[in-house]
């Protein structure tokens, strides 16, 4: 129970988890956190451990840097060693390995690799280095794709030509379409994420719940707030009730950001498909820039190798993020795929279901609670 | 790079940005996905930052909230973030991985 400590409402703690017990009447349910951020939270507090055992958590798509495929990471590269290039991205994608190299690599062997902290300062160094082409690596779900999409409407209003963005902006609500077609799938309901809902308000999950018939809640990002989401999806299983719920209210409002969601419909189009590491080639899944806005696009600029590096064949990710299994299940976790050197998506940053488990050493726990029934936060009490 | 943080608005300096503070840290944030909807912010409120950006408007006790849980969830998030941004720098040399 040493994770209680670092609640700081433990008692509350405690009776959420006590009426998800009452309510779940034992019955097994599977819910998945879409989100990297929830996932980093359930491993950090370790809340599949004061969870009841019957509510199992699946560690959802929702890390942007892991879906990326690794064709993608070499396509940027290709772009970084363009004579007189300066190629910007976010720092989290500097050591992200491509199929031979990482950007870091090649920024040591003399490329001009530079990481920013938001897209404008990548428009800031093209004002800077009027001379050169400057490349923005775009990545992100929704929350992120606003950036991009009001930096390019403000490269353009501002006149600054030599800047390009490299987009691989991809989208939730696809994903999760593609998720919920696939006759793999073993799960009853989602914990949506808080920061994409803030941008894309409610609405867009309708159809889960609709069509579907799974309950979604929009949580945030508090231990409590996610044991509280598992209670609101739990009651809505028991109660026969499928809806989408905002748990987050506090941030995320139903209509969304609606400036955002016009700036990236002005300047993006969705692509016919895009390829996720993992989960295979999605339809409308990713956006590209507008033709209005092709002077900004790397990829009408620049020739893209755009080869395409299969996924290992020993690679379990898709099943992972689909519920079917649990990291430690795959045959190479943690022996030949490791943080260090990933195999697969899951494993490739800290938000991954393979990282979080493999990091926390959460794999050794769960494998015992599957052999003892765990006293639960009852023993706290 | 996923990370959404809380910050406050200290001036305003123009109708789209203005400069805001982070625990002490202070930095140009892009206010516009507000302002340009007429969404009000002037100094004292707090707003949710993402790469730059200004998405939202909270509430005080939002955002200590928020900023409890960045700073219990470790170093890797709260600092790191803030680390970048004071990024302009070319030179990134790297940062082992925690
Ligand atoms: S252990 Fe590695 S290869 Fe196996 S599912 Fe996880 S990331 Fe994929």
């Amino acid at each position: 129970m040493k994770y209680m400590d670092e609640y700081r409402d433990r008692d509350l703690v405690a009776r959420v988890c006590d009426e998800i017990d009452r309510v779940s009447k034992g019955q097994p349910v599977k819910i998945m956190e879409v989100c990297g951020g929830h996932t980093h939270v359930i491993f950090k507090y370790g809340l599949e451990d004061v969870l009841p055992p019957n509510i199992e958590m699946v560690h959802g798509p929702g890390c942007p840097v892991c879906v990326l495929p690794m064709g993608r990471i070499d396509d940027a590269m290709a772009l970084a060693q363009t004579p007189g290039v300066i190629f910007t991205t976010f720092a989290d994608m500097m050591r992200v390995p491509g199929s031979q190299q990482s950007l870091i690599d090649i920024k040591a062997q003399g490329a001009d690799v530079r990481f920013v902290y938001s897209p404008l300062d990548a428009l800031k160094i093209a004002q800077q280095n009027s001379e050169r082409q400057v490349i923005f690596f775009a990545i992100g779900f929704d929350t992120t794709t606003p950036s991009t999409a009001v930096t390019i409407a403000r490269a353009q209003a501002l006149g600054v030509h030599n800047f390009k963005v490299f987009t691989n902006h991809v989208m939730l609500i696809p994903a999760l379409q593609a998720l919920l077609d696939s006759p793999e799938l073993d799960i009853s309901g989602f914990l949506a994420p808080g920061h994409v809902s803030m941008v894309i308000g409610m609405n867009p999950y309708r159809f889960i719940a609709q069509t579907y018939e799974k309950p979604v809640v929009v949580a945030g990002f508090e231990p409590l707030d996610v044991l509280q989401s598992v209670l609101m999806v739990v009651r809505q299983l028991s109660q026969d009730i499928r809806q989408v719920e905002n748990q987050y209210s506090r941030v995320v409002s139903p209509e969304g950001n609606m400036l955002a969601q016009q700036m990236i419909a002005k300047t993006m189009e969705p692509r016919e498909e895009f390829e996720w590491r993992g989960l295979g080639t999605i339809p409308h899944s990713a956006l590209r820039l507008r033709p209005e806005y092709a002077a900004f696009d790397a990829e009408a600029h620049f020739a893209i190798p755009g080869r395409h590096v299969p996924d290992h064949p020993a690679c379990q990710c898709g099943s992972v993020l689909r519920g079917r299994i649990k990291p430690w299940e795959c045959g190479v976790f943690g022996t030949a795929c490791t943080p260090e050197k990933p195999i697969g998506t899951c494993m490739v940053s800290a938000e991954g279901a393979c990282a979080a488990y493999y990091n926390y050493g959460r794999y050794s726990m769960a494998r015992e609670r599957e052999q003892l029934v765990h006293p639960l936060v009852k023993g706290d009490e | 790079m996923c990370l959404a943080i809380p910050g406050q608005i200290v001036e305003l300096e123009s109708e789209n940005s203005a400069k805001l503070d982070v625990t002490g840290v202070r930095r140009m944030v892009d206010v516009s996905l507000l302002s340009q909807q007429g969404i009000q912010v002037v100094p004292g409120d707090w707003v949710v930052i993402h790469v730059g950006f200004a998405m939202n408007k909270i509430n005080d006790q939002e955002a200590q909230n928020m900023l409890h849980e960045l700073k219990s969830l470790g170093s890797t998030s709260l600092d790191d973030e803030l680390a970048l941004w004071d990024v302009p720098s070319p030179n990134f040399e790297g940062r082992k991985e925690s």
